[in-house]
């Protein structure tokens, strides 16, 4: 079953000095279930792209569809994990509060029973009570991500959720996603320009162009649920296929044709 | 450094001056000096104080003067605080209207008093003159403040469909709230300033009338005692303010809220 459909999706910035195309032509699907990475260079049009799926943009040309259901305005089963956690929490209100913050419909014990919940599968049991610049980049990155959780979203869409914060942080990371989505059975669609990023966490990646954006490639990754920093990075799948996205990424005006 | 050494050193600059201060005015009365008369030593201003403040002038004069301001300020805060988080959150209400805020703003607000003598009478005009001469500050710093609400924060309440009265209050008044207690200081200090200015003239009490009628009896000592009144209050009221602030903004990094209290002079 295909959890989102976009099709023919294309979107043009209209401003004072013309107009500006960001993104074209997409064409892709995400099953239930699925993590999909979407890769392509810097100011491509990647955030256009998530923007228009998470309705915050209404797109030019095309649909989007979330089970089956035309987006038009934010669906409220969708939550967005963004880059910058550090804007994206809101500082005065404790770990704890603002995990809970969005479930403003539920009553209160199942709004603590599920932060309690999201908060343990991110490791921070113990950080409730801390307010977010407390915490280190990763840990409140983690926050963001168990506040997209305990919403309970059928698609979970990731900003270049790595990007801001060290190496090191963004590997355990990366695996505390991959465990996740093994746990909860999450449809995740993640934006990155990290080639690397984009092999080690999807089911499947779709390379984009050069603004404005289309896509270029859909590659399967068959590297299997379990990865591994170390091994999963040295096998030769894995070092095939990132070759092959770079390829794609830099040759993209040639694939085309 | 603990408690006790910092407050000698917050207070050991001040003790200093008034010694000075005693030591030059007793020295000037026993020489006879001229204009002595009008510089009473700090000492015999406050046994003077003392009988003032604690007399009947206290339920007849400083608690209306008190409650004036006060009334004054919280009137102008909340309007200013609504109004504010309003006009901030509007696309365009701020290009129509932040002229003719800033030109209001501009009029120094102890000169609104003729005008308000004449409108309301100068019995009456006391309270229109501070909310009026008090809002902008919070007015001005509360649009600031709510249009500062960044971006990703926008987009986050959006995709979470946060309702109107979460992002309301829940996001929009909590990002303003640094700037919003900037204004309130601010305003607090010309509350402070217009409650007396407005009190010299056509009121029947308050410290202002006092410090005119002390004038006007030729009693130095007297008015001394209610200008020394008026540095209490406003300090005491700065305090209390900072306080409350601190309670509302614990949620903030220590260091930065020191920051903001030093440039706004709190």
């Amino acid at each position: 079953m295909n959890m989102l459909e976009v099709d023919g999706l294309g979107h043009t910035y209209k401003g004072k000095d013309g107009s500006h195309t960001a993104i074209d032509g997409l064409d892709f699907t995400v099953g239930a279930g699925e993590l999909v990475c979407v890769v392509g260079p810097s100011g491509c049009g990647k955030s256009t792209l998530l923007r228009t799926i998470a309705g915050l943009i209404r797109p030019s040309r095309g649909t989007v569809s979330l089970h089956g259901n035309k987006v038009d305005g934010v669906p409220s089963d969708l939550a967005v994990v963004f880059q910058d956690y550090s804007r994206s929490l809101f500082p005065w209100l404790s770990v704890t509060r603002n995990v809970e913050f969005p479930l403003r419909t539920l009553s209160r014990t199942e709004r603590e029973a599920r932060a309690v919940e999201a908060l343990a599968a991110v490791g921070l049991s113990t950080a409730g009570k801390k307010y977010p610049w407390q915490l280190s980049g990763g840990m409140q990155q983690r926050v963001a991500i168990a506040r997209a959780l305990a919403y309970r979203p059928s698609l979970l869409l990731m900003d270049e959720p790595f990007a801001s914060v060290d190496a090191q942080t963004r590997f355990e990371l990366e695996d505390l996603l991959l465990r996740i989505r093994r746990e909860q059975d999450t449809t995740v669609l993640l934006v990155t320009h990290d080639i690397d990023e984009s092999v080690y966490l999807g089911d499947r990646v779709l390379v984009l162009s050069k603004s404005p954006a289309t896509v270029v490639a859909h590659l399967d990754v068959p590297l299997g649920p379990v990865r591994d920093q170390i091994t999963t990075r040295a096998s030769d799948d894995f070092v095939e296929l990132r070759a092959k996205v770079a390829g794609l990424l830099q040759g993209a005006p040639v694939t085309v044709r | 450094m603990n408690r006790v050494t910092r407050t000698a050193q917050r207070w050991v600059v001040f003790a200093v001056a008034v010694g000075l201060w005693e030591l030059v005015t007793q020295l000037a009365k026993a020489a006879e000096a001229e204009k002595s008369f009008f510089f009473p030593p700090p000492s015999e201003i406050a046994l003077t104080a003392k009988d003032l403040w604690f007399s009947s002038a206290f339920g007849d004069h400083i608690v209306p003067g008190i409650s004036r301001m006060l009334g004054g300020w919280a009137l102008a805060g909340v309007i200013g605080i609504a109004l504010g988080i309003l006009l901030g959150r509007s696309r365009r209400a701020m290009a129509y209207l932040g002229a003719v805020f800033n030109f209001l703003r501009s009029i120094p607000p102890p000169l609104l008093v003729p005008f308000f003598v004449a409108a309301v009478g100068p019995t009456n005009m006391q309270f229109p003159t501070i909310v009026f001469g008090a809002i902008w500050p919070v007015l001005l710093n509360t649009v600031d403040g709510a249009r500062g609400v960044d971006a990703t924060k926008v987009e986050t309440a959006r995709v979470f469909r946060l309702s109107r009265a979460q992002w309301t209050f829940g996001v929009v008044l909590p990002s303003a709230l640094p700037k919003v207690f900037a204004g309130l200081r601010l305003s607090l200090s010309i509350a402070l300033i217009l409650m007396v200015i407005s009190e010299l003239i056509g009121s029947a009490n308050g410290i202002g009338n006092q410090l005119v009628r002390a004038q006007r009896d030729y009693e130095p000592t007297a008015m001394w005692a209610w200008i020394v009144l008026l540095g209490v209050l406003g300090y005491l009221f700065n305090t209390l303010l900072l306080v409350l602030e601190r309670r509302a903004l614990a949620w903030q990094p220590r260091h930065s809220l020191e920051t903001q209290a030093l440039a706004t002079g709190g």
